[in-house]
């Protein structure tokens, strides 16, 4: 068996396996849960070592016909960048769950389903190379993720719910109006037949007249800017992020939001790089105008949950930046940034939840001295605020400056005004985190050291257990970034050389053309004078 | 004579359910007050039928005098229509009992209607399509009011028969101007001479009134306005099955008149079919969402159905058919079980029929909520769930077709569509409350129904199992 579809689908034994529990016993529910996903852990593990990391294309392929009717096949492999971002998603969920071990009572068998359907759809998405695939895994982890949010989320979860599905569908739609007529587009070449096989599309899609290029691309960024979620489409993620139950927010905000740059990675720049290139400003100011916007509206947030959720707007600015930047050092931040902001924002959401799930409170304001009565936790959220502000020698360092770097010399952005603005979120990063570290943990402890009526106590072995892997990624990452850009590398080298070929035969054919008008135009001006 | 003898040999299906029916009105009629006997051999005639059917799936031969095809096309559709009559029969039983108004001639009325469709599926002739539509019709018009002592089923009787009856009058004029045209009812001929005819604007006009009485029949807009009524006042379970086996049924002779008859796909005839379909989808859809009684909510889902399902007919091609074909085997599963889960609910006096009766359901009722929550994502048109891929399918003919236009307005539809599906959800799920199932729901129908909820997955998951079948049938 496919060591890669092993992966995919082996949470469900553990929904298989939890339908036999009985809904009584929460410890054997949670002990289940917890076990699957780690266990789904150490197989991903198996991918990391037996990757290639020479090699650029897709490795662990296993094709199977699966509609032959419709020439559509279950097609999976990964690439670098896929390879992270799985084990992003498989590393986090078990720790989402740990850290959360009991913040929820209610219903919990149903619960830990959810959370394992929702590992399946999301090592799908990643893994998927067919885009009927793709979308079908992209769709169907929204039912769980709905259900997350809408029962075990706080007091306006329905309406966070709600508006998270429809936001999220409504892009994804027209993707697949665009998908089916890029179906449609193959089969009308010589020789050709409707397909919806990645691969082949790579070769056949960038062929295209450039208007049916841009209502493509325009439908596919839609749907990913939306789950990016970019500005002015980002207004679903603060009620769904805030609404959420942690283990939801951290799964939320460490992996679904990488759904929509890895998108724009893997789908938008090599299938339509034409397109790519006209939209490139209107993207990259939408990015800038997220970085700065996000951060922004991060400082003015009453409620810690929220700060941290404007601030993902803000991070994900980058990542989209960098990919537009369409450089080698622009994409490498991009992917390098969306592992970083997965471990530190998800470790920032497991730190709000468990201070909320001591002062039943999530307002700054009834915070403010915390670090003397929980030394660890304080120590614990330092680190990741430091990580989130990109402080050198923490991973989040290493991602905007390569952003910064990739758009600072991108051709295609053409102007170094985008990172001069984009940097500026880098120190507004810092003044929203630290003042919020600031007004919560440092000062005086708040009279009795009770916080929202209830008295706090330090972290246990089991919260510690769950933040300390997350740390030990975050200063790898920041110190010796190679492991992990040794694996995207030939990712953002293949993307970047593609880009530069299309541009390059565009130039050779423009050039073609050129000389006719402007030679008449010379002689003319020469007749003048 | 000894030619027809065999023919009758052949068309096996529709005979041997006739026969079931005529047997079973005498049994009932003499073992007086049993209906459950009823109950069992329309059971069995179904079953039997069903597997005539699948035994002819293969080849599809022309029967009397090319008045009727058996095999392949027709028992494909034999099989949707007998699959929601068998689900409808079993929700029945506990449903009637339960209103006091069990009677053994409610099943034998199902059947002939039953019989109707496979007439209208198997019509090689405008004549036999006119057979099946009526022989359906009256058994449903009958069926509509079966609940005899409430005022709105005989409301909604009556008004299916008046608006039925001028649909069969545009039926029959169509049917009149074509022989006039054509001087032929049979299909077949027809269909040699539709690149002359469709110039001739007598003709044309009689086909516009077969889409007319035909789109009565699926309930497509401009001709829905009685679906609402008339599946409100309906008991419950006849309602499902006038959505799904009446509709099947017309869309069966919407295709093989339309798609496999005339070569509409580029003429005008194409464009009406793609401006109602785009239509039925708006109208449907949005209507739906001020709706409070579930039945009539999911009286406008089925109208935005029909929009969908008629995107596939207006493109014409291959798979458009496919996809309808397709589609029809999702929506007969999901709306049957969405139904039947609402007859479960229902009390006598129309009561428990609207949205907030469910709020809080799956705190009760796991298993029924969530076998409701996946009907209700099918019909959305969620994956992994069946009722994407039909979707799927259908858009894709659109877009063949050239109408991509169509399959934006499918797909924009189906987002307003999820608001309102969604909010059974919601009200199910994230809203507390109190909603209960106050009578035990019997083994059959919960069986019936998770059969009919595990065939979605199936069918999402692994659509080729009817695909092949589906294009096996198009071959040209």
């Amino acid at each position: 068996m496919n060591i890669l579809t092993l992966t995919i689908f082996l949470p469900l034994v553990g929904v298989a396996a939890l339908f036999l529990f009985n809904k009584e016993n929460a410890g054997a529910i949670k002990l289940a849960g917890f076990v699957t996903t780690l266990v789904v852990f150490v197989v991903s593990l198996y991918l990391y070592f037996q990757f290639d990391s020479t090699h650029a294309g897709f490795q662990f392929q296993q094709k199977a016909v699966w509609i032959a009717g419709l020439n559509i096949s279950y097609f999976v492999g990964i690439d670098g960048m896929s390879l992270l971002l799985i084990l992003l998603t498989t590393f986090l969920t078990p720790l989402a769950l740990l850290g959360t071990w009991n913040s929820i009572s209610h219903r919990l068998k149903e619960y830990t389903m959810m959370i394992l359907l929702l590992e399946v759809g999301m090592i799908g998405v990643f893994a998927a190379l067919d885009l009927f695939l793709f979308y079908i895994f992209w769709e169907a982890m929204l039912i769980p993720m709905y259900f997350i949010i809408g029962i075990w989320g706080g007091q306006e979860r329905i309406y966070a719910a709600v508006k998270f599905f429809l936001f999220t569908l409504f892009g994804s739609l027209l993707m697949l109006v665009a998908i089916l007529a890029l179906g449609y587009y193959a089969s009308t070449l010589p020789g050709g037949q409707f397909t919806t096989n990645l691969l082949d599309l790579y070769s056949i899609a960038p062929r295209m007249a450039l208007t049916l290029q841009s209502w493509m691309f325009l439908a596919f960024a839609l749907s990913f800017a939306i789950k990016v979620p970019l500005f002015p489409l980002h207004t679903w993620l603060p009620d769904a992020h805030v609404q959420a139950p942690t283990a939801g927010s951290v799964i939320l905000a460490g992996v679904l939001l990488k759904m929509g740059t890895y998108g724009l990675i893997r789908f938008c720049l090599p299938l339509f790089p034409e397109a790519a290139f006209r939209f490139t400003p209107l993207l990259g100011v939408l990015a800038v105008i997220g970085i700065i916007y996000g951060a922004l509206v991060a400082m003015v947030q009453t409620d810690i949950k929220k700060l941290v959720a404007y601030s993902s707007v803000s991070h994900l600015g980058f990542v989209v930046l960098g990919t537009f930047a369409m450089t080698e050092e622009g994409i490498q931040g991009a992917i390098i940034q969306m592992i970083n902001h997965g471990l530190s924002t998800g470790a920032l959401f497991l730190i709000v939840g468990m201070i909320y799930d001591r002062a039943h409170t999530r307002a700054i304001s009834d915070f403010g001295g915390v670090a003397k009565i929980m030394p660890v936790f304080a120590a614990f959220f330092m680190i990741f605020t430091f990580s989130s502000i990109g402080l050198p020698g923490l991973n989040g360092f290493v991602g905007e400056f390569l952003v910064l770097l990739g758009s600072f010399k991108s051709t295609f952005l053409g102007t170094y005004a985008y990172s001069a603005f984009a940097a500026s979120g880098v120190i507004l990063a810092a003044v929203y985190m630290l003042w919020m570290y600031q007004r919560v943990m440092l000062g005086p402890v708040r009279e009795g050291g009770m916080y929202g009526g209830h008295k706090l106590f330090d972290l246990t072995k089991r919260e510690i257990a769950a933040l300390v892997p997350i740390v030990i990624f975050i200063v790898w990452i920041g110190v010796y970034p190679g492991t992990f850009l040794n694996k995207s590398a030939p990712v953002a080298k293949k993307v970047v050389q593609e880009l530069e070929l299309v541009r390059q035969g565009n130039q050779v054919r423009t050039a073609q053309l050129r000389p006719q008008p402007a030679a008449t135009l010379k002689s003319d001006i020469s007749k003048n004078k | 004579m000894n030619n027809y003898l065999t023919d009758f040999w052949q068309a096996t299906p529709i005979v041997s359910l006739a026969i079931f029916a005529l047997l079973t009105l005498i049994v009932d009629a003499a073992g007086k007050d049993k209906p459950v006997l009823s109950y069992w051999m329309s059971l069995i005639g179904i079953v039997v039928a069903a597997g005539f059917s699948v035994a002819s799936l293969g080849a599809s031969t022309p029967l009397f005098n090319t008045m009727l095809a058996q095999g392949g096309y027709s028992s494909y559709c034999n099989l949707i229509f007998l699959g929601s009559a068998f689900l409808c029969i079993v929700l029945s039983r506990n449903y009637l009992e339960r209103l006091q108004y069990h009677r053994g001639e409610f099943y034998v009325l199902i059947i002939l209607a039953t019989v109707g469709m496979m007439l209208m599926a198997a019509a090689l002739d405008l004549m036999i399509i006119f057979l099946g539509i009526e022989l359906m019709s009256i058994c449903l018009y009958v069926l509509a009011g079966f609940i005899r002592k409430k005022e709105k089923a005989n409301e909604s009787s009556l008004k299916y028969f008046l608006l039925g009856a001028f649909a069969t009058g545009f039926l029959l004029y169509g049917i009149a101007l074509i022989y006039g045209t054509a001087g032929t009812t049979n299909l077949a001929l027809i269909g040699k001479s539709f690149p002359q005819l469709s110039h001739n604007s007598l003709f044309m006009i009689g086909a516009g009134m077969l889409i007319v009485a035909f789109s009565f029949k699926v309930a497509a807009v401009p001709f829905h306005m009685w679906a609402p009524d008339v599946y409100e006042g309906s008991p419950t379970t006849i309602s499902a099955f006038m959505s799904t086996g009446a509709k099947a049924a017309a869309f069966a002779v919407f295709v093989s008149v339309f798609i496999r008859t005339f070569d509409i796909g580029g003429t005008k005839l194409s464009d009406v079919l793609a401006i109602i379909a785009a239509v039925s989808m708006i109208v449907g859809n949005v209507t739906a969402i001020a709706q409070n009684n579930l039945k009539r909510m999911l009286a406008y889902s089925s109208i935005a159905h029909a929009g969908y399902m008629l995107s596939g007919i207006a493109a014409g091609n291959i798979e458009g058919e496919t996809g309808i074909l397709f589609y029809l085997s999702a929506y007969v599963f999901m709306n049957i079980g969405a139904f039947g889960i609402i007859s479960w609910m229902e009390q006598q006096d129309d009561k428990k029929l609207t949205f907030d009766d469910y709020a809080g359901l799956s705190s009760q009722h796991p298993a029924v909520a969530a076998l409701m929550a996946i009907f209700m994502f099918s019909l959305a048109g969620i994956p992994p769930f069946a009722g994407f891929f039909g979707k799927y399918y259908v858009f894709l003919a659109a877009v063949k077709a050239g109408m991509t236009w169509l399959a934006i307005i499918g797909v924009l539809t189906s987002l307003i569509s999820v608001y309102y599906y969604l909010r059974l959800v919601v009200l199910m799920y994230f809203r507390d409350g109190q909603a209960s199932i106050e009578e035990k729901v019997s083994a059959p129908a919960m069986a019936a129904i998770s059969c009919a909820a595990l065939f979605l997955i199936v069918l999402g998951l692994y659509p080729s199992l009817v695909v092949d079948i589906a294009k096996g049938f198009f071959k040209i």
